[in-house]
């Protein structure tokens, strides 16, 4: 459980930096159980966030949260608050597919639409109404997603003829020509080998330039070595938030150093 | 030594022996199956190929074996096929796409579940009274193509949307999620993805079940086609006849001569079912060579 103390004081470690999304007693369950108890947390502008936990701590339910992907599960039920630029997502009168414009999401296993690497960045841009170059907004695209030096020559064939890393940076290229504000990360380099989890790495970097991240990752080392602010989760309660430092080098709470420290999860 | 250790043992000799003779039977069976298509086959082409000309297909029913064709029956059951697959296609995958992208309605969908497992017990003749009492009764609609279609479309609706059903779950969940996730929304998700990536399987489901309402006799008779139509529809208004109604007919009738008519109707028939079986393939064969996942 978060003590109030300890909420206060990782509200106090973002503080500077402008909080765009926040979740306020969010609880998501399915049936009767709860994968996501009561979390309080709040996403700082142009950082990277990551989320680690054992696995089944509730990580991907709650980014999913984030941006109503849980919307199509059935049994999934959510109550609480997602604040988003303060406006809560799960209010009525909000298009949750609003949503999921400003808020981008990239999966645990590369999922490029069965089509062409070009028609992959375009689609989302084409049925949002975009007006413009469409060609053009795919190269800016696959730019930002450092893959656009691999794939200039052969836009027109299949997403599936690419690495498992490119079709990851493909799923980032096309998350990004939507210009999303934040951008929902879960495990993104699980299906990746070390070098392709490398290159998704540094290119994090320069996404929260422009960009707010928050990665799911059960990977600690990746976590320290990418993020700014640092949540654990465990068994669906937000244990301890903070400073990515602070977290893996003075966690206040028992659990967190137990985790970090790999005693467990 | 050392062979004894590796050897069959009885025991195992005995399991082998159990093994090989399930294959045999298993083959055996499976033969029999394939060899009733070309037995059948080969009979009615025996039959029927020395009537099988232009002439046959060209002129009407008559009374001497020598005259009579399948004219108004190729096109009846030409325009039988088009109409029962413009009114089933669209009403069948609608129906599966709401079955199973939309969330369920409670007990709506459990009501219309259970409709379509039972729909597609049903014997066809009772589609055949049903179409009579429905269509051709209190529509008013007679004995039309338009009442034959309808009626057939029913008898074959369940099979379509249970077959687009599986072709639309067989759709990854991963592939839904990447398209809602770019602020899509869900008729973007069916038309762009969904549609496209079930399309093989719900095209095979579609023609294996238009070849069986070309086949059907029972509910066309119930309706009421008639047997001897010496016109070609014109409209889905109009009368008609059907091709396996002019077997049906002509193998009741005495004479020889017209039972190797029927066999020659009985080839025109099958090579129609067979081609649309084939054209099933060929489309599903390309459209998984395009798929990847």
């Amino acid at each position: 459980m978060v003590t109030k103390e300890h909420a206060k004081s990782a509200f106090g470690a973002i503080h500077e930096a402008k909080s765009v999304l926040a979740t306020e007693g969010l609880t998501v369950s399915y049936g009767a159980t709860k994968a996501v108890r009561h979390v309080t947390l709040g996403i700082a502008e142009n950082r990277v966030t990551a989320i680690i936990g054992p696995s089944g701590c509730g990580k991907s339910t709650f980014i999913r949260a984030l941006n109503r992907m849980n919307d199509f599960i059935p049994s999934a039920k959510t109550e609480g608050l997602v604040n988003y630029r303060g406006v809560d997502i799960y209010g009525s009168g909000v298009d949750p597919a609003e949503v999921r414009r400003r808020i981008g999401m990239v999966f645990q296993r590369p999922n490029p639409f069965p089509k062409s690497i070009l028609a992959n960045v375009t689609w989302g841009p084409k049925i949002n109404g975009f007006r413009g170059d469409l060609r053009e907004l795919a190269e800016e695209a696959l730019r930002k997603a450092a893959l656009w030096e691999e794939v200039k020559d052969r836009l027109a064939s299949s997403a599936f003829d690419l690495s498992g890393g490119q079709q990851q940076r493909l799923c980032i290229a096309r998350a990004l020509a939507m210009s999303p504000e934040v951008i929902l990360m879960d495990e993104p380099c699980s299906a990746l080998d070390p070098a392709a989890s490398a290159r998704i790495e540094d290119l994090l970097f320069e996404l929260k330039e422009r960009y707010t991240i928050v990665i799911v990752t059960h990977n600690m080392q990746q976590a320290a070595r990418v993020a700014d602010f640092t949540a654990f989760l465990d068994r669906g309660e937000l244990v301890e938030y903070g400073e990515t430092d602070q977290i893996f080098t003075r966690p206040r709470e028992k659990r967190t150093e137990d985790y970090v420290t790999g005693r467990f999860g | 030594m050392n062979r004894t250790i590796l050897a069959s043992s009885s025991d195992l000799r005995r399991r082998r022996l159990a093994d090989r003779a399930f294959g045999a039977l298993c083959v055996g069976f499976t033969l029999l199956g394939l060899l009733a298509l070309p037995l059948l086959l080969v009979q009615a082409t025996k039959e029927g190929l020395p009537w099988l000309d232009l002439q046959f297909l060209t002129s009407f029913p008559s009374r001497f074996p020598a005259n009579a064709g399948i004219n108004s029956a190729l096109w009846g059951t030409v325009w039988l096929g088009g109409l029962t697959a413009s009114i089933a296609i669209p009403i069948g995958i609608a129906a599966a796409l709401y079955l199973e992208e939309y969330p369920r309605g409670g007990r709506l969908a459990d009501l219309i579940e259970i409709n379509i497992a039972n729909l597609a017990g049903v014997p066809s003749i009772v589609y055949g009274m049903l179409g009579l009492v429905i269509f051709v009764r209190a529509l008013a609609l007679q004995r039309s193509l338009i009442a034959g279609a309808l009626t057939l479309s029913l008898l074959i609706l369940p099979v379509i949307i249970v077959a687009s059903r599986e072709a639309i779950r067989a759709v990854p969940r991963s592939l839904r999620e990447a398209a809602y996730a770019l602020g899509a929304t869900r008729w973007q998700v069916v038309r762009d993805h969904v549609l496209p990536a079930a399309a093989p399987g719900i095209m095979t489901g579609v023609i294996l079940a238009m070849s069986r309402a070309l086949g059907e006799t029972a509910p066309l008779v119930m309706i009421g086609a008639l047997t001897f139509v010496a016109f070609t529809p014109a409209g889905p208004l109009d009368e008609f006849t059907a091709l396996p109604v002019q077997i049906f007919n002509w193998v009741s009738r005495p004479q020889p001569q017209f039972h190797d008519l029927a066999a020659a109707a009985i080839v025109v028939l099958l090579a129609i079912i067979l081609l649309m079986n084939a054209a099933a393939i060929l489309v599903r064969n390309r459209a998984q060579r395009r798929r990847k996942w």
